[in-house]
């Protein structure tokens, strides 16, 4: 009998029956739902013989357009589920009140605000921001592809094999009981016993890897293929904002990726880093994890602010008003992201000085914020502003971020902070920046940005009904939790007992249900675009009169891109070009040298989410096997030295007659 | 930034490249291989960092000066030394195309790495004899932490260095394998420097 | 409980708290609007002057982002187009100085709010309330976080409660805060800010309370299973009103000494309220060394012995240093959980539990006239 235990314990690790939360009604739902959910896609993909093309043309692909789909949409199945969580936090806390339970047990319940945080962050707005990177910056400085195609499809694969993890918690186990960064002690081994901080652990390692590599090619593709004559100061101010994201994932995904690991070890073999007894040292861990963490938020931020500026400046029919602030504005915000972790815990006991230092330094970012900002309004200013989707959600960003920006300042005052640190009022302030900021931007980007992914536009009317819905559902959810701040209430909560408060978790709770409409809207908005999509074809490459190079090819963008490499001349290269009345060369078409899709990085990616489960797990034997495959198959991809194919040059010719045929027909 | 030109018709400048000369495949990749490197330092500098915070936490245990063994430690610099110099010739030897002796060398680098490797596991296990395991405090633990990093930062080298060694020998040295060959010796330097700081800041300064 | 709040002096300002009337109407029972509590108060204080100061540039931004794309709207086609203009010194002059002067008043009022106010500092020099009695010696209360609850030992009376702080009016208080085994947060919004308290460490506050009245007091750290329920009342009391309380506190029946904080520390989830007439020596500074448990080596020995200060016994074992955790079960409660109510632990919702649990407790009733504030 016990030896029958331990052979369980070798093969299984602690994996065993009771590990699935069968007794969890709400977990076994969503189960089945997924289930059949995903019975129906695999069946689908069978019936249409689908699975060809998804491996050859998708999953394979080294495609930077294609790539930054997946991210989308892998982003858009995440905001789902985090969302999902979202929601059941917004009810609990409208229920709890009186004595009331609610119908989460804490066991539960700390489980779904961890999730939220972590999944909104690292699976929804880090995908988001390196998709929309993704589609947008090879085409931006006219190059083919990024410079490393092929650890970019991986970059992709190691992001989702962390989802993968993070996804398997809710069947398989649990997740994190921590909050989203799982501070030491309560995330050691003493108090967490469990599996949850071992899949965040693992989640987020195996992302990180994939973040930071996609940081490293799009660093040497932004530095090393712009086309000829694209100087620095000529890069459109998307591209800049990537520069400077990618060079801060660069920068501070490595501490991430160091203080986990040392987390890690404190669980794992036992080490004192972080623990209470024998020299451990948990404040060293809010340190690290937060140079860490105040940079992320530039990263989600700044190419949001590149996305505004291009929508600002097309869809006022003008040029950007001040780039070259805009530019310095952005290096400042990179630089000064560095020099303002502390503010995250002045309430540790830090001396005054300290406090100061690190208030004062977080309210001098609010400066060249607030200069690209005006920069925006001069954008308009003289312009002429048509309302479509992505400006109307830039507008909606410049009233909705300020109000953000004047509360994160208030909580930079150290004695400020004092009374609302940790409160339903910070809750409000970084929901107020990161979905009035981030999530507001990625909206605009996706609406701006669709016709060239897809050759066709989205949908405007019902792009405007999730906007109405996501803006109003956002004051409706966040602005008393302001107040409920104010009023002392303390974030994270389950229950409560005064029962004055629970009209305001009631109104938060109903926003939560408008911006539940404002997702589905968005959703009906993609199904209905697609259905319209001759209605709504984009056949000149330029749908919105756009004034960089991505519009100076046709959409979707033909596997190279561009035929010849565009010659820049100046700031907003392509409206230059038109003005000058520019023409596409017809002919002298050369072969096209393009990077061979390759499997490797699935399967790469693969056996690193394998070796992380059976981390988690204790499933040691699982563990080694697939860290050894892992090395093999990565030694084995090296020897593959014939990575790279020609597209003929008739082929080319005939795809770039095909779209000029298109452009006279509609002329 | 403002000359592009608000003038309209006569003057049209070339827009695209209609002779296109070709990209040097790989010609981002010592960049991008810089910079992977330069967020690799990053991970030490957190483990500088914390060993620095956690260097007198010793927990009523040991301390370094009663732990750390000078002259295995010099010999054990003198490998990574040695190593780094015998890859210098290695890439002399790939600039004059000799494909032998670029193997020569990096058999015998790859032996200093090992012995290396060798050195560090050896001083490791006498300290977990001693009792002065990772476990036994915090010192230790970012001790262990920050040395065992870079000896696997090396071990993996020496793997890198064996499948480039087979490489080269069955496809000469192509322009994939010189790129590479370059990458490892960025990577084989950078570890060299790295060691400078270990050996200083960790061992050094502790018992002098 | 408007009242009791509302009659707190509002200081300069005040025309601010006009300006967010309808927040302030239907929030007239915030504890950070309106605290009872001088220190408090001046947060509030900075809360407000750094909202007035950036609502110089903020009131104008939010106006010109909406005026501006109405104003210059493709449809309105009388207006000055100018497709080219991107640029203008002057403009971008002003759109950089105007932040950056106003940064540098808030850096300023920063500076000098955040050394006034710092946790650390004693009462004595900054207060500027009228009727604290400085030259009194400020009341000590030592606080202790466990899992879920808070522990409150006040060294000069001898005595300790669990769940149930208080203080007399206009003395100061000089919190010396540590925790049992995770990171927590010891908030009082009417009385002060709050401050992390940490297990090994120690960390301060000073406050004083201006006016008598029942407060909440919270964790504001999120701590694991039974954050939610670890909250206490606050009473901020008459002189006469604080001795009575002292004596209640010195009549009960439970002692505090190793084994029965010991016994207190172990995980549970809303604990009833507890007082303990008198406390071991040293109590509070062995669980601040974290060597409560009988054979451990006090943190302040072990870093006398690092430090190079002390020598080490012959036999310092790794038992001595190696700090006890309790053991929490799979749904992250106290082994004897109250709180896990999913099927499989067979539970009732704690709340339930917990309303049977509450006349079982000894002594634990505070007085009646305590509750009619």
């Amino acid at each position: 009998m016990l030896g029958n235990t331990d052979l369980t314990r070798l093969i299984f690790g602690r994996l065993t029956l009771d590990s699935i939360p069968y007794h969890e009604p709400i977990l076994v739902g969503t189960f089945a739902v997924v289930v059949l959910g995903g019975l129906a896609l695999l069946g689908a993909l069978t019936y249409f013989k689908l699975w060809g093309y998804l491996w050859n043309e998708w999953l394979t692909s080294v495609d930077h357009k294609r790539i930054g789909i997946m991210y989308i949409v892998l982003a858009i199945v995440m905001l789902l589920r985090g969302f999902a969580d979202a929601l059941m936090m917004r009810a609990q806390q409208a229920m709890a009140f009186n004595g009331s339970e609610g119908f989460l047990p804490a066991h539960h319940y700390d489980q779904v605000f961890t999730a939220h945080g972590t999944i909104m962050i690292f699976f929804v707005a880090m995908p988001l921001i390196v998709g929309i990177m993704n589609i947008v910056v090879p085409l931006q400085i006219g190059a083919r592809d990024v410079a490393f195609p092929f650890l970019n499809n991986f970059s992709f694969w190691m992001t989702a094999g962390g989802v993968i993890l993070v996804m398997l918690s809710l069947f398989l186990g649990e997740f994190a009981r921590t909050g989203w960064l799982a501070f030491p002690p309560l995330s050691d081994a003493a108090n967490s016993p469990g599996v949850g901080v071992d899949y965040y652990i693992w989640g987020l390692q195996i992302a990180g890897v994939g973040t930071l590599l996609s940081g490293v090619n799009f660093l040497a593709t932004i530095v090393k293929m712009r086309a000829p004559g694209m100087t620095m100061m000529r890069m459109p101010i998307f591209t800049w904002t990537a520069l400077c994201t990618n060079v801060l994932i660069v920068a501070s995904f490595p501490v991430l990726t160091a203080v986990l690991a040392l987390l890690s070890l404190d669980r794992y073999v036992g080490t004192h880093f972080f623990t209470n007894d024998l020299g451990g040292n948990s404040m060293m861990y809010f340190n690290l994890i937060w140079i860490w963490g105040h940079p992320e938020v530039y990263i989600l931020i700044l190419p949001c602010f590149g996305v505004y500026s291009e929508v600002t400046s097309t869809f006022s029919g003008k040029r950007l008003f001040g780039y070259t602030s805009m530019v310095y504005a952005t290096v400042v915000i990179t630089i000064l992201a560095y020099l303002v972790w502390l503010h995250h815990f002045f309430t540790m006991g830090n001396g005054a000085s300290v406090n100061s230092f690190f208030g004062i330094t977080t309210m001098i970012i609010s400066i060249p914020t607030g200069a690209k900002i005006f920069n925006w309004l001069f954008t308009m200013y003289r312009g002429r502003v048509r309302f479509e989707v992505p400006m109307l959600w830039t507008i909606a960003f410049l009233v909705t971020f300020t109000i953000g920006g004047m509360t994160g300042v208030l909580l930079a005052v150290p004695p400020v902070d004092f009374v609302t640190h940790n409160s339903l009022f910070l809750v409000a302030h970084f929901h107020n920046v990161i979905i009035g900021g981030v999530l507001f931007g990625m909206f605009a980007a996706i609406n701006y940005w669709f016709p060239k992914a897809f050759g066709f536009k989205l949908d405007p009317f019902w792009g405007k009904v999730s906007f109405w819905f996501w803006v109003v559902g956002f004051y409706f959810a966040f602005m008393p939790l302001y107040v409920l701040g104010l009023m002392g209430v303390t974030r994270r909560l389950r229950e409560f007992d005064d029962p004055s408060l629970q009209i305001w978790f009631i109104v938060a709770a109903f926003g939560a249900v408008l911006i539940a409409a404002g997702i589905a809207a968005f959703l009906v908005q993609i199904f209905v675009s697609v259905r319209r999509r001759d209605e709504l074809a984009d056949t000149t490459g330029d749908p919105w009169d756009g004034r960089t190079l991505e519009w100076a090819t046709s959409s979707p963008p033909p596997h190279y891109n561009f035929a010849f490499t565009p010659v820049v001349h100046g700031l907003d290269a392509y409206t230059d070009m038109k003005r000058r009345g520019f023409a596409r060369p017809m002919e002298g078409f050369k072969p096209i040298h393009m990077p061979k899709n390759t499997g490797a990085g699935i399967f790469i990616a693969g056996l690193a989410t394998v070796c992380g489960f059976a981390m988690i797990w204790y499933i040691w034997w699982l563990a080694a096997l697939s860290f050894v495959a892992l090395v093999a198959m990565t030694i084995a991809h090296t020897f593959n030295y014939d990575r790279d194919y020609y597209i003929p040059a008739d082929e080319v010719a005939e795809t770039e007659h095909a779209f000029a045929g298109t452009l006279t027909a509609r002329s | 930034m403002h000359n592009v030109a608000t003038t309209t018709g006569s003057d049209k400048p070339v827009f695209f490249e209609v002779e296109e000369h070709e990209h040097e495949p790989g010609g981002s990749t010592m960049l991008g291989f810089w910079i992977y490197l330069m967020s690799d330092c990053l991970i030490f500098a957190v483990l500088f960092a914390t060993y620095g915070v956690l260097a007198g936490a010793y927990a009523a245990g040991p301390r370094p000066d009663e732990i750390f063994e000078l002259p295995l430690l010099a010999a054990n610099t003198a490998m990574l030394l040695f190593s780094s110099i015998t890859y210098g010739f290695a890439m002399i030897a790939m600039q004059n195309r000799n494909k032998q002796a670029v193997l020569l060398w990096l058999v015998v680098t790859a032996v200093f790495g090992a012995l290396f490797v060798g050195i560090e596991l050896y001083e490791f296990a006498s300290l977990i004899h001693e009792g002065a395991t990772p476990q036994r405090s915090a010192f230790l633990s970012a001790f262990f932490t920050l040395v065992a990093t870079h000896g696997l930062h090396v071990s993996f080298g020496i793997l890198w260095m064996i499948v480039l060694m087979v490489q080269v020998q069955k496809r000469g040295l192509l322009a994939d394998n010189r790129r590479r060959l370059m990458c490892l010796s960025m990577f084989w330097h950078f570890l060299d420097v790295i060691w400078i700081g270990v050996f200083t800041f960790v061992y050094l300064i502790r018992v002098i | 409980m408007s009242d009791q709040y509302g009659a707190a002096p509002l200081r300069p300002f005040r025309f601010l708290l006009v300006l967010a009337l309808p927040v302030i109407l239907s929030a007239c029972s915030s504890p950070v609007l309106f605290p009872g509590g001088d220190i408090a108060a001046r947060q509030r204080d900075m809360l407000l002057i750094a909202t007035g100061l950036m609502l110089i540039i903020i009131l104008p931004v939010i106006f010109m982002s909406l005026y501006f794309p109405w104003r210059y709207r493709a449809s309105n086609k009388a207006t000055d187009y100018d497709a080219d203009w991107d640029h203008s010194t002057k403009l971008e002059l002003v759109i950089w100085t105007v932040p950056l002067l106003i940064i540098i008043v808030l850096g300023a009022v920063t500076w000098v709010g955040t050394h006034l106010l710092d946790p650390f500092r004693p009462l004595d020099e900054i207060t500027t309330s009228e009727g604290v009695a400085l030259d009194a010696e400020p009341l000590d209360v030592e606080v202790v976080a466990l899992n879920w609850k808070w522990l409150f030992v006040y060294p000069q009376y001898g005595v300790a409660s669990v769940n149930e702080l208080a203080a007399p009016v206009d003395r100061p208080i000089r919190f010396h805060l540590t925790a049992e085994s995770v990171m927590n947060a010891f908030y009082v919004p009417t009385l002060a800010g709050m401050i992390y308290s940490m297990p090994g460490m120690e960390t301060k506050l000073h406050a004083v309370m201006n006016e008598p009245g029942v407060f909440d007091g919270f964790a504001s750290h999120y701590n694991g299973a039974g954050f939610s329920d670890m909250n206490f009342k606050f009473y901020s009391q008459n002189d006469g009103d604080f001795d009575a309380w002292i004596q209640n506190l010195k009549a009960s029946n439970q002692t505090l000494d190793t084994q029965s904080y010991l016994d207190l520390a172990k995980p549970t989830e809303g604990s009833p309220v507890a007082y303990y007439s008198s406390v071991e020596d040293d109590l509070y500074k062995r669980i601040l060394g974290m060597c409560v448990r009988p054979g451990k080596l006090c943190m302040q020995e072990i870093m006398m012995i690092d430090a190079g200060k002390a020598e080490p016994g012959r036999d310092v074992t790794i038992d001595q240093l190696k700090y006890e955790t309790y053991d929490l079960d799979q749904f992250g409660h106290g082994g004897d959980a109250q709180g896990a109510t999913a099927p499989a632990s067979n539970r009732e919702p704690h709340s339930d539990e917990r309303t049977l649990e509450e006349p079982a407790g000894e002594g634990t009733i505070a007085p009646p006239q305590l509750h009619e504030n």
